[in-house]
């Protein structure tokens, strides 16, 4: 059967074949015959948003919570400039999407024509892989490819932009089973020579580590199993970056809390001081690493990562496996059980020692009150509150992120959302409506601070158009607290520009987009008032009036190693030299 | 590393090369990538150099299979053993990048780069011009009564040497190809 359609038909035909439910737009003049295509059909729900950007952070949050590709629609120029801040976002972060924007027509590129932008250009640094396509017989297998490329490997958002010309023009649709294979075909073996070296010193290791990050969450939950069978086979202590928070179980036994910049002592201090360190598909960012130079300065690393280019990009490492974490891991674990399952016990006994002699520190411990909301208290009863619940938890970017990362606890892969490598404010908002759009009965926080919510506040009229009822948990400092951490420590307590002045009364504001809110401050009504949030059927805003000068510990400053930690106010003085403070 | 007794070449991948990771001392490399010739290709490739930091010494860029609609990208850049290696495995994750080669550690190779070389003079000057390019085998392919252009194809290093020399004989423009380059043998 010869299926002859338009350019626009194939879009909604393309998206429909690689398994899309979901799409998060906006619609403008380049992309009306796609709109009109969506008009025309029931299987794919087309979410409308408020600022593009918003899209692009929805299907980040759809796609990390489902381990599907995420799939944006936007126009020409305006519309996909927007676009940008969530593509980099995604690209960082290693978050699968496909955005498809709008162009005019071919006739008009390079015209200055109305809505004209190089699109391609501005996002080719920004995206795994991007194609303008001009010849609508081309365009259905460029789709089934950005699918391909977005998913495969390292996951990434890519970008296919699509002329108005080519999406009227008709040609052949041709299905995902129809295509010449990808030459695009990353790794995903491990080489097992040295995945055996691997185990070698695995059974011999006194000191050993390991240290996860996004990529296993990435591989699929089957690796998060294995390597749940891997740690509690083996009694290694396990720590994780920001991304791969719910890899391994929280309430594991060999849990050690996230490492890195504001991680915790007993992570960091065990990265410092161990002989062997095992990096499953993290990236020793420099959030994790702290002074490149003294960083685990005794061990032998170990580094498994399905990117070529994330080996030794940063820190040398001794045994370099590219490949697949779930199937390295499957590798591993064969391998170390045909060899009759050793550790060295006796080692590893006085090296869990040391750990809960750092662990006794109770680096997480706060000064608690009785008149005040502390951040961390209101976490804490998040937490108590919600647990045993099915829960999604994402965050905007700033001090609360870092407690939220600390506080609350994961159990489950693909349940943290939270901008890792660029640090988006604004995030976390449009990111809760896009994981409630994929698992509409489940209980969805945004843990928010009040600077970083307004910058895609718009978003609630989606969340109320939609009856998605995401809960905003916004730690309310009426401070851009982060910024205002670091002019503490590091600008002579200068706080320029750091205070969120003019807030708006964030109860009015829920009425305002007609859901609902409240306001907590005493400390005594926090319980009822997470309650009320929780038991709320619908969108709802809680503005947690917190302590406003809080600062957030362990902190690593910027330019120290791991074991140079400020554990509170007492360890600040002077913490920063001036070597530090060009960092950021 | 060694006493692990790792093999070198373990995976033929680059980023397992395993010349000393920590020197410091710059390296002067020669590239060949092979890439899938769609539009924008050679921009990626442009704009990972501009974007990292890295070098570009000399770059040339062709079709060299029509069929295939295969490019062949040949850089030369430069870097420690470790930023060298992080350039070739950047130029690897680029999609529409099917083989980079690192013609500099892979084994002996040619390179040629080809010079045009205008030089304007009279008298004495516009003599030797032509007798040093005789002895540099380079080509006159135009002449008037005060200049010649000359080709000549060679390694950037003679065409270097050649400049040298026609600078004060009146050497007054310049175009260079960059450098192509191939490996030895089969
Ligand atoms: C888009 C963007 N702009 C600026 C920053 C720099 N920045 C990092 S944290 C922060 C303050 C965040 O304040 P808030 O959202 O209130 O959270 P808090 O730190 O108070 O918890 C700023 C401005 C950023 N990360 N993202």
């Amino acid at each position: 059967m010869s299926r002859v359609m338009t350019g626009a038909k194939m879009v909604v035909e393309a998206l429909r074949d690689q398994g899309v439910d979901t799409v998060f737009g906006y619609p403008g003049g380049a992309v009306l015959p796609i709109y009109d295509e969506l008009f025309q059909q029931n299987d794919i729900t087309h979410v409308l948003v408020r600022h593009e950007q918003g899209a692009v952070h929805m299907a980040e949050g759809y796609a990390r919570s489902t381990g599907k590709p995420g799939v944006v629609l936007v126009t020409s120029g305006p519309g996909a400039t927007n676009a940008v801040t969530g593509l980099t976002d995604a690209l960082l972060d290693s978050i699968p999407l496909v955005v498809i924007s709008g162009q005019v027509p071919t006739f008009l590129i390079g015209t200055d024509g109305f809505q004209e932008a190089d699109t391609v250009g501005i996002t080719r640094p920004c995206t795994k892989h991007n194609w303008l396509v001009r010849d609508t017989a081309q365009l259905s297998q460029t789709i089934h490819k950005g699918f391909h490329v977005a998913t495969s490997g390292r996951p990434g958002p890519v970008l296919i932009d699509i002329p108005k010309d080519v999406q009227f023009a008709e040609a052949e649709y041709v299905g995902p089973k129809q295509i010449e294979p990808a030459t695009y075909q990353p790794v995903r073996k491990g080489d097992i020579n040295i995945i055996t070296q691997l185990v070698e010193l695995m059974e011999k290791a006194e000191r050993p580590i390991i240290y996860t990050g996004g990529g296993v969450i990435n591989s699929g939950t089957g690796a998060s199993q294995l390597l749940r069978e891997l740690v509690d086979g083996t009694g290694f202590p396990v720590t994780s970056t920001l991304m791969g928070l719910g890899a391994y179980p929280a309430s594991g036994r060999n849990w050690l809390g996230m490492l890195g910049m504001h991680g915790l002592y007993e992570a960091n201090l065990a990265m410092h001081g161990c002989d062997l360190m095992i990096n499953m598909g993290a990236r020793f960012d420099d959030r994790i690493t702290g002074r490149v130079a003294d960083f685990s300065p005794g061990s032998i690393k170990a580094h498994v990562d399905i990117d070529p280019s994330s080996i030794n990009k940063v820190i040398h490492v001794d045994l370099p496996i590219v490949g697949d974490v779930g199937h390295v891991l499957e590798d591993m674990l064969k391998v170390w059980k045909s060899r009759g399952r050793k550790v060295n016990s006796a080692a590893l006994g006085k090296w869990w020692e040391k750990i809960e002699g750092w662990r006794s520190k109770n680096c997480l411990a706060y000064r608690g009150s009785d008149t005040i909301i502390k951040p961390q208290h209101a976490l804490e009863r998040l937490e108590a509150l919600t647990k045993g619940r099915d829960r999604y938890i994402t965050t905007e970017v700033g001090q609360h992120q870092m407690w939220a990362a600390q506080y609350l606890h994961f159990d489950q892969p693909n349940r943290w959302m939270t901008s890792g490598g660029l640090g988006t404010m604004g995030y976390g908002l449009p990111a809760s409506i896009g994981v409630q759009m994929a698992h509409p009965d489940a209980l969805v926080i945004n843990v928010a601070g009040d600077a970083s919510w307004l910058m895609n506040m718009q978003e609630m009229g989606t969340a109320v158009q939609f009856r998605l009822p995401v809960k905003q948990f916004i730690l309310n400092n009426e401070r851009l607290g982060m910024v205002r951490q670091w002019q503490q420590l590091l600008h002579g307590e200068r706080y320029s520009q750091s205070w969120s002045d003019s807030l708006p009364d964030f109860v009015k504001l829920a009425e305002a987009f007609g859901c609902a809110g409240a306001v907590v401050r005493d400390p005594a009504d926090l319980d009822a008032a997470i309650q009320q949030m929780l038991d709320y059927d619908g969108p709802f805003i809680l503005d947690v009036l917190v302590e406003k000068h809080e600062n957030c510990f362990p902190m690593i400053p910027s330019g120290k190693p791991h074991n140079e930690m400020l554990l509170g106010e007492a360890d600040t003085d002077g913490a920063i030299q001036s070597g530090g403070a060009v960092l950021v | 590393m060694n006493a692990l007794n790792i093999q070198k070449g373990a995976t033929s991948h680059s980023a397992y090369d395993l010349r000393d990771p920590h020197s410091q001392v710059e390296e002067s490399h020669t590239l060949a990538v092979l890439v899938e010739n769609e539009p924008g290709v050679l921009a990626r490739v442009i704009g990972l150099f501009a974007g990292r930091g890295y070098n570009i010494d000399s770059l040339t860029v062709a079709e060299v299979d029509h069929t295939g609609h295969r490019s062949r990208i040949t850089v030369v850049t430069r870097g420690t053993p470790a930023v060298i290696e992080q350039i070739k495995a950047q130029l690897g994750r680029i999609v529409p990048v099917h083989e980079v080669h690192d013609l500099t550690v892979e084994g002996p190779s040619v390179e040629r780069e080809l010079g045009l070389f205008k030089v304007s003079g009279k008298g004495d000057k516009r003599v030797e011009a032509l007798r040093i390019a005789e002895i540099f085998r380079a080509n006159v392919v135009d002449s008037t009564l005060e200049s010649f252009v000359f080709e000549m194809t060679g390694t950037p290093a003679k065409l270097d040497a050649f400049a040298e020399l026609m600078q004060p004989l009146g050497l007054i423009d310049l175009a260079r190809t960059g450098v192509a380059a191939l490996a030895r043998g089969v």
